[in-house]
C-alpha cells in the first residue's frame, strides 16, 4: 500500500495536509481524556463529600479571583513528608464538585487541600490582612480589602444555578431537594437549596462569625468559610487504606 | 533601481506584518516588565503595595498573557503572514480579514489584562480569560485560520514549504485546545463570571492537555515554523535534511498531544494517564532533538557567520536552549524526578529556559531579520543587536540558574527528615531560604528586559530610517525635475 507513497503528495495538497495533521493531533487527547468520564475507578466512592454552601462557594470565587492558585496547590501527593506536613493524600472524589479544579502547580506557599480546621478563624483573618503578623518570613501579599469589602450577594442564586447546570447537585425544586435529603441528609440538603441561597449564606456568616464582625457579611467571611471547609469533608478514620488502593 | 524596489514591496501584503511586528515588540516590553515586577514582588513583598490591582495573584496572568499571547502571538501572526506569502509567492487571502485578526487580537490582550487586575479569572493557568474574551479569541482564530489556509490554497508554488506545516498544525491545535478547555457555563448573560463544565480530575486532565500543548504548539511548533524559514534564509543555506524535517513534523505533532499529564504525576489523576504522559514525554526527546539538529546543522558551511553576525547568534543560541529545554522536560517527566521537582521553582526555571532561551531568542533573531526587509532598509545598529544578545543570554542564564538552585533546595527541604523521623524544616523556612534566589531571578529578568529595551529603540530607529529613506526617494525625482 505504501510502496508508491511519496510525502510529496501531502506537501502539494493543502486539504490532505490539513486532514492528516488534524488526525495526528487528535489521538492523544481522545485516548487520555475520554476514558476518564467512563472508567469507574477514576473516582473513589467515599462518604462525606458535598457541594459547597453558598457562602463557601462565594469564598471559592474570591480565591479564584485573587489568583491564590498561582502560589498554593490543593493536591497532597502520597509521600511520607506530605502526609506529615499536610495530612492524608488528596482523593479525586474530594474535588468532584470543584468547577474549576484548583489543584495548582506551584507551592510558593504551602498546600491548602486540608487547611480547614488547622487554624482558628481569628488566625486566618489576621493572616489574610497581614501575613507577616503571624508568619514573619511570609512573602504573601496583604489582603486587607477582603475585610473592608462587603460580599456581593446579588447573584448568588444565579451562580448556584450555573453550577447546577455543570452537574453540581444544588436543588432548584422540591424533587431535587428530596434527592439531596437522601444523598446528603437533611441538614446539608437545606444548604444546597437554591431558592434559600441568600438566607443560607447570611445565616452561615452570622453563625460562623468568620471575620469577627456579625454586623455584615464581608468577603473575608466567605474566604475564611471556604478555607475552613477545605479537606474536612471526608472522615479518614472510616476508610481503610486498602479500599483506596485500586484508585491509584 | 528605485522602481524595482517599490515593486518588490508591493508584491506582498506587508502592512499587516508591520503592525504585528511593532506590537510584538510593544507587548514584549510590557510583558517582560510585568514579569520583572512580579518576580520582584516575590523577593520584596512590599511591592504588592496592598493594592488588589498589583497583588501577585492577579498580576501574574497579566505577565503570562502579555508575553505568551501578546508578544509570542503577535510575533507568530507577523512571521506566519510573512512566510506564507513569500513561500507561496502570493498575497494574503482576504486582507480585510487579516486586518480584523490584528485589531481583534490586540483587543484580546488588552481586555484580558484589564479583566485580570479587576478580578475576573477562570482560574486555569494560561487560560484565565473569561468567557466573553474566549469567544472573541475563537472568532479571531477562525479568521486567522481562514486567512492562512486561504493563502495556502491560492499558492503559486506546487509545494507547501515545511515552515507552513508547522504554522498550520499550530493554528489547528490552538483552535482545538482553546475550544475544549474553555467550555464553561456563565453565571448569566451579563456576568463575566463562569464555571467550567468539567470538575476535579477530568477538569485537571483537560486543563493540562491544554496547558502543555499551549507550550507544545503555541510556543514550540509555531516557533519551529519560524526557525525553518528564518534560519536557512539568514544563513543562506538550505535546510540540513529534508527527510528529518518530515519526521520532525509528524512525530512532534502526534506525540506532543499525549504529554500534558506529566503535569499531574502523583495527583488524584489515575496512574495510567500520567504514566502514558511520561512515556510519550520521553519519546518526544527524539523528534525535538531531530529538529534542533536540523536547525543547527543548517549552518554547516556558514559557521563563520556566528563570529560576525549577532542575528545568527540569536538563532543558534535559541536552538541550543530548545535542545536543552527538550532534554530537561523529559527528565522532569520521570515520576521520580517529578516527585522532587513538581510544585517547585525548578518548573518555573524550565519554562523560562524555553520561553526566554528558545521562544524569545528565535523571535528576536527572526524580527531582526524581517523588520529591515519590511521597511526596505538595514538595521539601525548591529552593535545594539550584539549588546541585546549578551544581555538576553546572561539574563536567561541568571534566571534559570537561580531557579535550579531554589527549586531543588525547596524539593529537598520539604522532604528532609531529622534523626527522629520528624520533618526537618517548617514550610516557611523553605520560603525564607529562597530569598537570595528570588532576588537573583529578578535581576536576571532585569537583564533580559534591558536587552529588550535596546531592541525596541533599535527597531524604532530602524523604522524611522526606513520611512525617511522612502520619503526622500519619493521626493527625489521631483527635485531632479525642477533642477
Amino acid at each position: 500500500m505504501f510502496k508508491n507513497f511519496k510525502h510529496e503528495k501531502i506537501e502539494t495538497n493543502a486539504g490532505l495536509l490539513l486532514v492528516l495533521t488534524m488526525f495526528a493531533v487528535s489521538i492523544g487527547g481522545l485516548v487520555e481524556i475520554a476514558p476518564l468520564f467512563f472508567i469507574k475507578d477514576t473516582m473513589e466512592n467515599v462518604e462525606g463529600v458535598r457541594p459547597y454552601t453558598p457562602l463557601e462557594s462565594r469564598g471559592r470565587d474570591i480565591y479564584i479571583r485573587e489568583g491564590c492558585y498561582t502560589c498554593h496547590s490543593q493536591m497532597i501527593r502520597p509521600f511520607r513528608d506530605e502526609q506529615l506536613r499536610y495530612g492524608h493524600y488528596s482523593l479525586a472524589a474530594e474535588s468532584k464538585y470543584d468547577h474549576p479544579f484548583q489543584w495548582g502547580s506551584k507551592r510558593t506557599g504551602p498546600d491548602l487541600a486540608r487547611v480547614g480546621g488547622k487554624y482558628s478563624n481569628e488566625w486566618h483573618v489576621q493572616h489574610l490582612i497581614k501575613p507577616t503578623s503571624v508568619v514573619p518570613e511570609s512573602v504573601m501579599p496583604n489582603y486587607k480589602w477582603l475585610q473592608e469589602t462587603q460580599l456581593d450577594v446579588s447573584d448568588v442564586g444565579d451562580r448556584l444555578r450555573a453550577l447546577r447546570v455543570t452537574g453540581v447537585p444544588y436543588s432548584a425544586n422540591a424533587d431535587e431537594y428530596q434527592r439531596n435529603v437522601k444523598q446528603f441528609g437533611e441538614a446539608t440538603a437545606k444548604t444546597l437549596h437554591i431558592p434559600d441561597a441568600l438566607n443560607n449564606l447570611v445565616n452561615q456568616a452570622q453563625a460562623g462569625n468568620f471575620d469577627g464582625d456579625r454586623s455584615s457579611v464581608s468577603e473575608m467571611d466567605a474566604v475564611v468559610a471556604y478555607l475552613q471547609v477545605l479537606g474536612t469533608m471526608v472522615d479518614f478514620n472510616k476508610i481503610k487504606p486498602e479500599d483506596l488502593v485500586k484508585f491509584r | 533601481m528605485s522602481a524595482t524596489k517599490v515593486a518588490a514591496v508591493e508584491q506582498y501584503d506587508y502592512d499587516i506584518i508591520k503592525k504585528f511586528s511593532v506590537m510584538a515588540i510593544v507587548w514584549a516590553v510590557v510583558g517582560m516588565f510585568a514579569g520583572v515586577y512580579i518576580a520582584s514582588e516575590l523577593a520584596w513583598p512590599f511591592l504588592n503595595f496592598d493594592s488588589p490591582y498589583l497583588s501577585f495573584g492577579r498580576f501574574r496572568p497579566v505577565h503570562t498573557g502579555a508575553v505568551i499571547f501578546g508578544f509570542g502571538g503577535s510575533a507568530l501572526f507577523a512571521t506566519s503572514y510573512y512566510i506564507v506569502q513569500r513561500t507561496c509567492q502570493t498575497r494574503l487571502f482576504a486582507p480585510g480579514l487579516a486586518t480584523f485578526t490584528f485589531w481583534g487580537w490586540q483587543a484580546v490582550i488588552v481586555l484580558a489584562a484589564l479583566s485580570y487586575v479587576t478580578g475576573f479569572s477562570q482560574g486555569r493557568e494560561y487560560a484565565e480569560m473569561e468567557w466573553p474574551i474566549d469567544l472573541l479569541i475563537l472568532v479571531v482564530w477562525v479568521a486567522y485560520g481562514a486567512v492562512f489556509i486561504g493563502t495556502l490554497m491560492q499558492r503559486k508554488q506546487p509545494h507547501i514549504y515545511v515552515a507552513n506545516w508547522f504554522y498550520l498544525s499550530f493554528i489547528l491545535v490552538t483552535a482545538l485546545l482553546h475550544t475544549f478547555n474553555n467550555i464553561a457555563i456563565p453565571v448569566n448573560l451579563f456576568s463575566m463570571k463562569s464555571y467550567s463544565l468539567f470538575s476535579g480530575a477530568q477538569d485537571a486532565m483537560t486543563q493540562w492537555w491544554y496547558g502543555h500543548n499551549a507550550v507544545g504548539f503555541f510556543l514550540t511548533a509555531a516557533f519551529l515554523g519560524m526557525m525553518y524559514y528564518f534560519v536557512p534564509k539568514h544563513a543562506g543555506r538550505p535546510v540540513y535534511s529534508y527527510r528529518l524535517s518530515i519526521v520532525h513534523f509528524w512525530a512532534l505533532s502526534f506525540m506532543y498531544m499525549w504529554v500534558g499529564t506529566h503535569h499531574l504525576h502523583w495527583t488524584a489523576l489515575p496512574d495510567w494517564a500520567s504514566t502514558l504522559g511520561a512515556t510519550f514525554s520521553i519519546m518526544l526527546l527524539l523528534p525535538s532533538w531531530g529538529g534542533m539538529i536540523n536547525g543547527i546543522m543548517t549552518l554547516s558551511g556558514a559557521w563563520d557567520k556566528l563570529r560576525t553576525d549577532p542575528i545568527m547568534r540569536f538563532m543558534i543560541v535559541a536552538l541550543s536552549f530548545y535542545g536543552m529545554s527538550t532534554f530537561e522536560g523529559p527528565l522532569m517527566s520521570l515520576k521520580d524526578v517529578n516527585a522532587l521537582s513538581h510544585y517547585t521553582d525548578w518548573t518555573v526555571g524550565h519554562v523560562h529556559s524555553g520561553a526566554l532561551g528558545w521562544v524569545a531568542m528565535i523571535s528576536f533573531g527572526s524580527l531582526y531579520h524581517m523588520i529591515p526587509k519590511l521597511w526596505n532598509t538595514q538595521m539601525y545598529s548591529v552593535r545594539l543587536i550584539n549588546a541585546h544578545f549578551w544581555l538576553a543570554t546572561i539574563g536567561t542564564l541568571l534566571y534559570i540558574t537561580a531557579m535550579w538552585i531554589s527549586g531543588i533546595s525547596q524539593g529537598l527541604m520539604w522532604r528532609a527528615f531529622d534523626d527522629f523521623g520528624n520533618l526537618q524544616y517548617s514550610f516557611v523556612e523553605s520560603v525564607a531560604a529562597m530569598h537570595p534566589f528570588y532576588a537573583m531571578r529578578a535581576i536576571g529578568g532585569m537583564f533580559f528586559l534591558t536587552g529588550m529595551l535596546l531592541m525596541a529603540y533599535n527597531v524604532f530607529a530602524t523604522i524611522r530610517q526606513g520611512v525617511r529613506a522612502a520619503e526622500s526617494s519619493q521626493s527625489r525625482p521631483a527635485v531632479a525635475a525642477t533642477a
